[in-house]
């Protein structure tokens, strides 16, 4: 009786396995579909967006498009010495076009980004320019302001042609295509993202730790107390997780600030003097412990959720074979605790890494972080496509984590209290 | 945790010092929140403890902030409450809708490519608030929903659906899925076997979703720095305000009142969270 002479039939008369496989594939479809309204959701209002971030942080084209004229007479010119007339005159139509159209103005904030000193040129040049007669262009823009006669500023120009570029990259980590196009780094004394990325990096890292090392004992006490007594001290991890973010920052700006309880504290205890306060707030100190009790839940329950599973007779096992407890406690106890570990620290450290909030509140300027510069970007100078680039430089890094913590622990085992 | 009689004495100070950390580090997480009530009632304009308060002296004592949180007119809390609430109840609902449903199907063993769809439905959740923030942002100010209602709501929704598809998946890993079959078995529709049995079922854990929902709606304040106009300020928007230029115990009057709606929506995600477990007979 083998499989080819007698296939087994639904009472259809279709094959058994076919049947099987087409009932599979409905399923599929089922379940398909009701993932489907979401996730076209999350497609048209979340994932869509970034992706128009990513074409945003490169997309050059606006100042391609505003001089056409001067681009096109540009790529005559090899950028060594001083542009030919064609240039400065395809650049005066162009600019008097702009005049024209009142929109020169987001030209001069373009070209300052590329280099410091267009704007007060171009506004200079748009002043003068009325009286401008035709011809030899060259010699009557030059003669507006001395700038116009350097090289380097055509030179910046030109670099602006591409409609695409990743000069906000470059920039988002100090560093600049020069005028040979070579990618160097910017001077030392300017280099203010690389800064900034390192105190990122460096704050959720420390946060990180601080949480783990003040999270580790309390979930282990929450794991192996009785149940009533647990579920009372589990009220006091999950209070400040629910309770607003801006609350306990405001409460954090209380206790810290010069006359505030700590300080005082310190003063009763005669740490420090009574008229030499010291700044806990607005500077890193501040960042530091604000952040590390707003994440401190986020590092204790999925440590708590690992520890409740090990069974207390392996610790006992442990002892009875002649281990002392420390001995137990470090070859039995805490190996089984690792997972519960990585997903904590994970956890914590991605969203450490994108705090904006509280450092902005409580950081000050030494202690503000890579998502305040983001908002600045968006918010003060409008340069919109170098916050993108900023941004995206750090969703990467958060999805590098993300995809690890995916891995190790599994997305679908997020606790939530 | 009692320690047995036999504990050698160097253990049983170990033993102490660790019980000793971890009261400090509960301590650490729970007091904060608690200076802000004294302040909140106190009678003058300073953010510190007063010699009168110290004494315990009534007349330092007064409710003109939590008066001026309701009637003055610097800050149009009134407003902000009005639409937070608002925001956060349309927010939830769609968060709710949407994630139950998909939670469903992700819990389905047919699911197909389930991995990768769970790390993308999970993900605004992961993603650094500043970046949806500006995604958002350009995307609302494209489609025209910029500095309006429905486009907060929509990014809230964005936001809140990880928590709802979290809890209501956790709540279906326990499901028995047999007591379906036998709903269907006995002729009942998909839909009525969901409305009938498995809704009643995953209930807890599709409310402490919402619950989990609302907060962040109502919690929420980078998004909506980007995407509110005058008219959309919502609490957080006003704290946020209060706190960059001038902290006055009008914000604090407003935080405890916060509190105080976060204990009672913990205590109710905490007694359903109980009766989930209970429903599904995990024994603990």
């Amino acid at each position: 009786m083998s499989s080819e002479t007698q296939k087994i039939l639904t009472t259809d008369g279709i094959p058994l396995e076919e049947s099987l496989r087409k009932a599979e594939k409905k399923n599929k479809i089922k379940a398909f579909l009701l993932v489907c309204p979401l996730l076209l959701f999350l497609i048209i209002t979340y994932v869509f967006p970034i992706g128009d971030m990513l074409f945003r942080s490169v997309d050059d084209r606006m100042v391609t498009k505003m001089l056409p004229k001067t681009y096109k007479a540009m790529e005559q010119w090899d950028g060594k010495e001083l542009p030919p007339e064609e240039v400065f005159k395809g650049f005066y139509l162009d600019y008097k076009k702009l005049v024209e159209e009142k929109t020169f103005g987001k030209l001069a904030t373009q070209l300052n980004y590329e280099k410091n000193g267009f704007k007060s040129i171009l506004k200079k040049l748009k002043r003068k320019m009325k009286k401008f007669e035709e011809g030899n262009y060259k010699e009557q823009i030059m003669s507006v302001h001395k700038r116009w006669a350097n090289v380097e500023y055509w030179r910046a120009l030109k670099r602006r042609a591409p409609s695409y570029s990743y000069s906000k990259y470059l920039k988002g980590i100090d560093m600049y295509e020069n005028e040979d196009g070579q990618i160097v780094q910017v001077p030392e004394d300017r280099r203010v993202h690389k800064i900034l990325w390192m105190r990122t990096l460096e704050v959720a890292l420390f946060v990180t730790i601080f949480c783990f090392l003040m999270a580790y004992p309390i979930a282990h006490l929450l794991a192996t107390l009785p149940m009533k007594y647990s579920n009372l001290l589990m009220i006091c991890v999950l209070l400040p997780f629910w309770t607003s973010l801006l609350v306990r920052t405001a409460s954090w700006m209380i206790l810290l600030q010069q006359q505030g309880i700590v300080n005082d504290f310190f003063v009763w205890i005669g740490l420090v003097a009574d008229d030499n306060r010291p700044e806990m707030m607005y500077n890193k100190t501040g960042t530091y412990v604000a952040m590390t009790q707003i994440l401190l839940p986020f590092m204790v329950l999925p440590l708590y959720s690992v520890m409740k599973t090990i069974s207390p007779s392996l610790m006992r096992a442990g002892k009875s074979l002649g281990g002392t407890p420390f001995i137990a406690f470090w070859k039995i106890y805490f190996p089984l605790t690792i997972p519960g570990i990585g997903a904590g620290c994970l956890l914590v450290f991605i969203l450490a890494i994108g705090y904006y909030i509280t450092p902005a509140l409580v950081g000050g300027a030494s202690g503000t972080l890579i998502s305040n510069q983001i908002a600045f970007h968006m918010k003060s100078t409008l340069d919109w496509s170098f916050a993108s680039a900023m941004g995206l430089m750090l969703l990467t890094g958060v999805l590098a984590i993300y995809w690890v913590y995916n891995k190790l622990v599994g997305v679908d085992n997020i606790k939530l209290g | 945790m009692a320690l047995p009689k036999y504990t050698e004495p160097h253990y049983r100070i170990w033993h102490y010092f660790y019980l000793f950390v971890c009261s400090c580090v509960f301590f650490f997480l729970i007091a904060p929140l608690f200076v802000i009530f004294p302040l909140s009632f106190n009678a003058e304009e300073f953010l510190v403890f007063s010699d009168g308060m110290k004494r315990l002296d009534p007349d330092a004592f007064s409710l003109r902030w939590y008066h001026d949180m309701v009637y003055g007119t610097k800050n149009p809390w009134g407003l902000a409450a009005k639409n937070s609430f608002i925001i956060a109840i349309f927010a939830t609902l769609g968060s709710v809708l949407l994630g139950t449903v998909a939670a469903l199907g992700l819990s389905s063993r047919h699911m197909p490519y389930k991995g990768i769809i769970m790390a993308t439905l999970i993900s605004p959740m992961i993603v650094p608030l500043i970046i949806s923030g500006v995604a958002i942002f350009f995307f609302m100010a494209k489609v025209g929903l910029a500095a309006t209602h429905t486009g907060i709501v929509l990014a809230h929704i964005v936001l809140g659906t990880p928590f709802v598809v979290i809890t209501v998946t956790a709540t279906l890993s326990g499901f028995d899925h047999s007591v379906t079959r036998a709903a269907a078995s006995l002729g009942s529709d998909p839909v009525n076997t969901f409305m009938k049995i498995t809704l009643p079922l995953i209930l807890p854990g599709v409310i402490s979703g919402g619950l989990f929902a609302f907060v962040t709606s109502f919690d929420e304040v980078v998004v909506v720095l980007f995407l509110a106009g005058l008219d959309n300020t919502t609490i957080p928007i006003q704290m946020w305000t209060g706190l960059r230029e001038q902290l006055s115990p009008t914000i604090l009057a407003v935080a405890t009142c916060l509190i105080v709606l976060s204990t009672l929506i913990l205590v109710t995600a905490e007694l359903l969270r109980r009766r989930s477990e209970r429903i599904r007979g995990i024994n603990r």
